[in-house]
């Protein structure tokens, strides 16, 4: 397994927030509580909580669509709390769930549109759009002159997400991506997701108030109570493992230990000899599959025996239900799948 | 005279009028497109500025057009300028009332997006709030014609150009040679000016909408 995204650089801050507030006049408490933040290079986090407790508002700080009341914001060590907002968020891209393409312009330009009004000659333009829609997986010459509107919800947050990296920022806050999409759409989309932040390793911020979603995609996540106020910040396996207090643990639910067998590959487990479990509905999975889908694939299969093949098909030992019980979660294996493995 | 006998004989005349109508009618519209479209825009969002604007224009239209022709005669004297002013004053209602209901119909999540990806105010309005609004904007400048083609008839009272004064010189002389001709000639100029400029719109609207917003 490749190393985690976020020991590339390690201790190296993208985004720091410190002590930041929010506030609005005529209401009695502040929408954001003085929150801290260190969010490092190439790393996904996510902020996670339930509704209203100020995680949007939270990621509109950072970017400045909402002008934080006290506290102060660095992006790449600068202090940036200050500097015109527009230029900003030039330097950030920004996701939302409703995409907002903009309907009058065809794909390529809603892409290039801020490589135009920074100045970018056509050519270059271009070739940009090119290959960003190549990096989400739609063919250019198809999509390049189509309009949002002749576009599916998947392709067209797909084509949000190329907008966003047209200028090739550092950063980028994305406002539950997958939060409008069908659930087949939405784990395709976040299987491709991270494959393409395998590729180009940006410092992401991502808001959702779904845990299956936040433990899927995040090296880290910030869980946010009341006013924004963090509860526990930390890897997806430590925050399922221990959750910090009965907030954590209650929004976190009852299925802490279901999900956890989604952080651990099966390849982790020591395997066993193939045995003679090889008769009709027999239950299959790739090494770099989750114990949670071999768990999935022996229920489905009312198998206790699951054949693990290789990438390219090739059987190369067995797991049983047993195994999978005895084995202890191990949290280093956890973020794992940012490495573009786990499907 | 019969009617044919009087058009082919007074056709080069009642072509100039025409095309004079015409000509004072587009003035007028395009400066009030200008006044309306800006007013719009800056007055967008706030919603007592909205209501000031749309009021004051507003009030304009409830003037009765012969009077307020008359009104500003002692401002700009007799003639082209006059005319054009009142009819500014009838097309800035439609045109701004549509330019404000336009802009107000961008979806939220659009200009939430385009504020996100770092573009400034104006250049939000001119690449994307302007165009989406463009479709309802037009409809209000296309009312504004329509309506600155009828009232432009009434300018002859002030000795404005156009067809008014051929309905005019008939209605003052009725029971005399032509008199009837020329009201009738007028009119009908009249409408045929107000179709023709109402499919050049629908010519205008193809050409000038994204097929995005179709």
């Amino acid at each position: 397994m490749s190393e985690r995204p976020a020991d590339a650089a390690a201790g190296e801050v993208m985004i720091r927030l410190d002590r930041v507030s929010k506030h609005y006049p005529g209401q009695p408490a502040p929408a954001v509580s003085e929150l801290s933040l260190d969010i490092r290079t190439g790393e996904i986090v996510v902020l996670l909580g339930p509704s209203g407790c100020g995680k949007t508002t939270t990621l509109r700080l950072i970017n400045r669509l909402i002008e934080p009341s006290a506290g102060r914001i660095f992006l790449g060590g600068e202090d940036v709390t200050r500097v015109n907002p527009d230029q900003l968020r030039r330097r950030i891209g920004y996701v939302i769930q409703q995409v907002g393409l903009f309907p009058h312009m065809t794909i390529a330009e809603n892409i290039g549109l801020i490589p135009r009004t920074l100045g970018w000659d056509k050519k270059r333009i271009r070739a940009r759009v090119d290959e960003l829609l190549d990096l989400v997986g739609l063919d250019p010459a198809a999509y390049r002159s189509r309009y949002p509107k002749q576009l599916s919800g998947g392709q067209q947050q797909r084509v949000g997400v190329a907008r966003a990296l047209a200028a090739d920022p550092p950063a980028m806050l994305m406002d539950e991506p997958f939060g409008a999409l069908d659930p087949v759409t939405r784990e395709r989309l976040q299987d491709e997701f991270l494959n393409l932040q395998a590729q180009i390793r940006k410092t992401i911020v991502l808001v959702t108030h779904d845990v299956t979603e936040a433990v899927r995609l995040g090296d880290r996540i910030a869980i946010l109570s009341d006013q924004a106020r963090l509860a526990q910040y930390d890897t997806p396996a430590a925050i399922l493992a221990e959750p910090a207090d009965e907030f954590v643990a209650a929004f976190i639910g009852s299925g802490a230990a279901i999900r956890r067998l989604r952080l651990e590959p099966v390849g982790s487990v020591d395997l066993e000899p193939i045995g003679d479990g090889t008769g009709p509905g027999i239950a299959v999975v790739r090494t770099d599959q989750s114990r949670y889908d071999a768990l999935d694939a022996m229920l489905r299969a009312q198998q206790d025996r699951v054949v693990v093949i290789d990438d390219q098909g090739r059987p190369v030992g067995s797991l049983t239900w047993s195994a999978i019980m005895r084995e202890p979660p191990n949290p280093a294996h956890a973020p794992a799948h940012h490495a573009g493995g786990l499907r | 005279m019969s009617f044919t006998e009087y058009l082919s004989d007074r056709w080069p005349t009642i072509a100039r009028m025409l095309v004079e109508h015409a000509e004072v009618v587009l003035i007028a519209v395009a400066i009030a497109a200008v006044v309306g479209i800006g007013i719009g825009a800056a007055v967008e969002g706030h919603a007592r500025a909205s209501r000031f604007a749309l009021g004051l224009t507003g009030t304009m239209l409830t003037i009765p057009s012969l009077a307020l022709f008359g009104l500003l005669v002692p401002m700009f004297g007799l003639g082209l300028t006059p005319t054009i002013a009142a009819l500014v004053l009838y097309a800035v209602f439609p045109i701004l009332r549509n330019t404000i209901t336009g802009l107000e119909s961008v979806p939220a999540a659009v200009d939430d997006a385009a504020r996100g990806m770092g573009l400034g105010r104006w250049e939000r309005m001119r690449r994307i709030r302007l165009p989406l609004a463009w479709p309802v904007v037009l409809t209000g400048v296309r009312l504004a014609t329509i309506m600155t083609v009828a009232i432009a008839t009434i300018a002859a009272a002030v000795a404005g150009p156009g067809l008014g004064q051929l309905v005019f010189t008939g209605l003052a002389r009725v029971g005399g040679a032509n008199a009837l001709n020329d009201a009738v000639a007028g009119t009908l100029g009249v409408v045929v000016l107000a179709l023709t400029l109402d499919l050049a719109f629908i010519v205008l609207f193809r050409l000038t909408t994204s097929p995005g917003v179709r």
